[in-house]
């Protein structure tokens, strides 16, 4: 069935006429972590959108000490993740006792044609609630046979080390170095259980 | 009743089916004339996991001050929840001088209760201003802390190019309902912030 309105089609065939305003920041799925191991997205990931973007809330890892919150591509719907990257990192941090400031590039941190999960937080672990992350990564363009991917991320983290509470603003960009089209994506700790949080992907027009 | 085109369901119970529909949820806009202060007191809630704030020509009316922001818990009185924070700014002039990336030890809190500064030295020219963008999550959560993060272009009193990233964590498990956004002195003399929610 179609809806014509003064003689303008606005729905046919299943779908808005392309001339209908639509929204621009479309979710495509929402996944909650619960002791879960890792959290793969492998469909809706297609030359549907320009670019998608996950959000990630309160990320809280189930292993305590030197655990961070990471993702990597897939090339082949979710077999295997490793696509070789190369990238950035940088981050300012602060500490609850006001003792303790910085803001530098990471060069332990970054990858060179590097297939390993890509760090998308400083160390966080599991001791108190106030440590967990929010943030954002943007994809470009996955389905693309010709370019490489590029990717901006930013996290908000809280964590616990050596004693101190402290505040991480990181930043971490760079690019899948393959003209494959990436069709699925997967975040995970890189030690134990994501205990708790909510993945989100959108798609942008 | 529901609206379904060769098998595709567009409308249902009163809302476009996922998928045809922005999720990027307009909630309210705020102009400031004037404004002591601009408070957002409503629309704030479990909602939406996810809460943008978008600042378009923050026009101070005093010269040389900050602009700056808090949170009032739900149920709470008054702007003053904990934060610790971060802040690192480029800055330019237009002359071309005194190009810089600095961590800013002054603009960041630990464990403070103040307003948190989004950019500073604002001026009041009519070629000077604030713009800008704040991320908060997950505000009505009662276990865990609350992030924020943002990025605000201002141009300083001294005709600085300022690019100040400011990120931190209100440490409350309670939720957020209410934010504050004002300067240092003086009034918001106009500008608009507006509330999205992320579906």
């Amino acid at each position: 069935m179609a809806v014509v309105s003064g003689g303008t089609t606005l729905i046919d065939n299943g779908a808005l006429d392309a001339g209908v305003p639509t929204g621009s920041l479309i979710l495509l799925s929402t996944q909650t972590a619960s002791a879960s191991a890792s959290i793969s997205f492998t469909s809706d990931i297609d030359s549907t959108y320009d670019s998608y973007v996950f959000k990630f809330i309160n990320i809280h890892p189930g292993t305590d000490w030197n655990n961070w919150f990471a993702f990597q591509a897939s090339t082949n719907g979710g077999s295997s993740y490793g696509v070789t990257v190369t990238n950035t990192a940088f981050r300012p941090y602060h500490n609850e006792a006001g003792s303790q400031t910085g803001l530098n590039y990471l060069d332990s941190y970054d990858q060179a044609q590097s297939t390993a999960f890509i760090r998308l937080c400083e160390d966080t672990s599991s001791a108190n609630a106030d440590e967990n992350l929010s943030g954002t990564i943007q994809i470009f363009n996955p389905s693309s046979t010709t370019f490489v991917k590029h990717y901006l991320g930013r996290s908000q983290t809280g964590i616990s080390k050596v004693g101190q509470a402290y505040t991480v603003d990181w930043y971490g960009a760079g690019y899948f170095n393959t003209t494959s089209a990436i069709n699925a994506f997967q975040f995970k700790m890189n030690s134990g259980n994501i205990d708790d949080g909510i993945i989100k992907m959108y798609g942008v027009k | 009743m529901g609206l379904i085109s060769n098998g595709t369901t567009i409308f249902d119970n009163g809302s476009m089916a996922s998928g045809f529909s922005d999720d990027l949820k307009f909630i309210s806009k705020a102009t400031a004339s004037a404004s002591l202060s601009v408070d957002i007191t409503s629309g704030i809630d479990s909602t939406y996991k996810e809460y943008i704030f978008m600042f378009n020509n923050i026009h101070p009316s005093n010269d040389d001050i900050t602009f700056h922001f808090q949170a009032n818990a739900s149920g709470g009185s008054g702007f003053n929840e904990t934060i610790t924070s971060t802040q690192f700014r480029a800055t330019h002039g237009e002359d071309g001088s005194s190009a810089s990336l600095d961590y800013l030890t002054g603009a960041d809190q630990a464990q403070g209760t103040s307003y948190q500064l989004l950019a500073g030295s604002v001026g009041s020219d009519n070629d000077q201003g604030v713009s800008g963008y704040l991320h908060i999550f997950n505000p009505a959560d009662t276990t865990f802390v609350k992030h924020f993060f943002g990025a605000f272009q201002s141009i300083a009193h001294s005709n600085r190019c300022n690019y100040q990233q400011v990120a931190g964590y209100f440490n409350t498990t309670s939720a957020l309902d209410e934010f504050s956004f004002k300067f240092s002195s003086g009034t918001v003399d106009s500008g608009d912030i507006i509330l999205f929610g992320v579906s």
